[in-house]
């Protein structure tokens, strides 16, 4: 018989060693994240995946579930919060929707549809980001960058290329490519890697596919993002 | 029975397609108009806004104009609805934003090929003055409730509507909020 910890008032059962999102997942229950994925090393960055443990607020990703923690997850204050995170993602980035290839497939604009965030709230930043088009396969728009490090994850410990890396400090933290040019064309990059697929925002995309997924067969336009708890991310 | 809900409505530095998925609720309308009286609206061409109960904004903002008529909206209307993507975060026109203004207009009016010999920038009075950035407009008053999408479907904007004139805070749901 396997302990249990108490989710929003359910019985989570789990295996020694697993953090809360990760029982919470293998339950089908969905606690909000961004930088977390199951087949990655846990980032804990976002911070999402907030809950409240006993009345303090931990990482869901990183926090080991222990027997008799009663949890709080999709509570309206700790959706307030996760809705304050995402504008804040959504002003410090240039997310335009209506033009980006990964629309309907977007795991940020799906948990910001889960989380019905309306407005972005804060003044935008609206950065200069210049996209890379220089590999033959795949396009990088900085723009809709969120810093989640899941290409640096798989590009390090999957493809063995470390081709991705986040650079600078604070406000002025971006992703950078691991070439003398800083320009995509000039790794071992290939379209077949790992880095190549995990993105969950609209940054790395395998060109000449756009759009072809149509409006009603997108990943998040049946059902919303709390609903896909049980496949791979 | 009460009197009926003032509605106006303005396209600012938008596209018209909000308005048009505004029309797309189709026999619809004929039921709204038994509910709200329209006010200044491309629909019915007034040209300036009195006291109303609902403005709909359509439309970020990208010059002075802009701004005084987002202004003459807030004054007057007690709710202020920011209606699509453009409204909501500055849309297409704020993709400009990373740009220099003056680089824009010189480039389009007098270095880009196929202009006409001697084509300057414009500069009649009549037009208003461009902003160097293109702001969403709650960056500029205070907004009462948000409606995204590019356009809000139809059905988006019925349920939004009929929402607001019962008196119930506007909610979307799933398949209705989007942002694309």
């Amino acid at each position: 018989m396997s302990d249990t910890f108490i989710l929003d008032g359910e019985e989570i059962p789990f295996e020694p060693g697993q953090t809360l999102i990760e029982a919470a997942k293998a339950a089908g229950k969905y606690i909000p994240h961004l930088c977390w994925h199951p087949d990655f090393v846990a980032h804990g960055s976002c911070k999402l995946c907030t809950v409240k443990v006993n009345g303090r607020f931990v990482s869901g990703c990183t926090a080991q579930a222990a027997p008799g923690q009663n949890v709080e997850n999709r509570t309206p204050e700790l959706d307030d919060k996760r809705r304050t995170l995402l504008q804040l993602l959504f002003v410090e980035g240039n997310h335009f929707c209506p033009s980006c290839e990964k629309s309907g497939n977007c795991a940020l604009q799906a948990t910001a549809y889960e989380l019905g965030m309306l407005t972005p709230h804060f003044d935008h930043f609206y950065p200069d980001r210049p996209v890379d088009a220089s590999h033959t396969d795949v396009l990088l728009d900085f723009n809709r960058c969120i810093m989640c490090e899941l290409c640096v994850r798989a590009s390090r410990d999957v493809d063995g290329k470390n081709v991705f890396a986040l650079s600078g400090r604070g406000i002025d933290s971006h992703l950078i490519v691991n070439s003398a040019s800083g320009r995509l064309g000039d790794t071992d990059f290939a379209a077949s890697d790992r880095a190549a697929k995990v993105c969950p925002v609209g940054v790395i995309l395998k060109k000449r596919v756009g759009f072809a997924k149509p409006i009603g067969a997108r990943d998040y336009d049946a059902r919303p993002i709390s609903q896909h708890v049980k496949e791979s991310r | 029975m009460t009197a009926k809900i003032k509605l106006a409505t303005v396209s600012l530095a938008g596209c018209f397609g909000c308005h048009m998925s505004f029309l797309d609720i189709d026999e619809r309308l004929l039921t709204l108009l038994e509910l709200v009286e329209f006010d200044r609206s491309p629909i019915d061409d007034i040209k300036h806004c009195g006291p109303c109960d609902v403005g709909l904004i359509e439309g970020g903002i990208c010059n002075a104009e802009n701004v005084h008529v987002l202004r003459e909206f807030r004054k007057n209307c007690k709710t202020l609805v920011a209606v699509g993507a453009c409204a909501v975060n500055g849309g297409l026109p704020a993709q400009r934003n990373h740009l220099d203004l003056g680089d824009i207009l010189q480039e389009v009016y007098q270095t880009s090929l196929g202009l006409a010999p001697g084509s300057a920038i414009p500069n009649d009075p009549e037009l208003p003055l461009p902003l160097n950035k293109v702001h969403p407009i709650h960056e500029v008053v205070k907004i009462d409730y948000f409606l995204p999408g590019c356009p809000p479907s139809a059905d988006a904007i019925w349920k939004f509507l009929t929402d607001l004139i019962a008196g119930r805070t506007p909610a979307l749901g799933h398949g209705l909020l989007h942002y694309d």
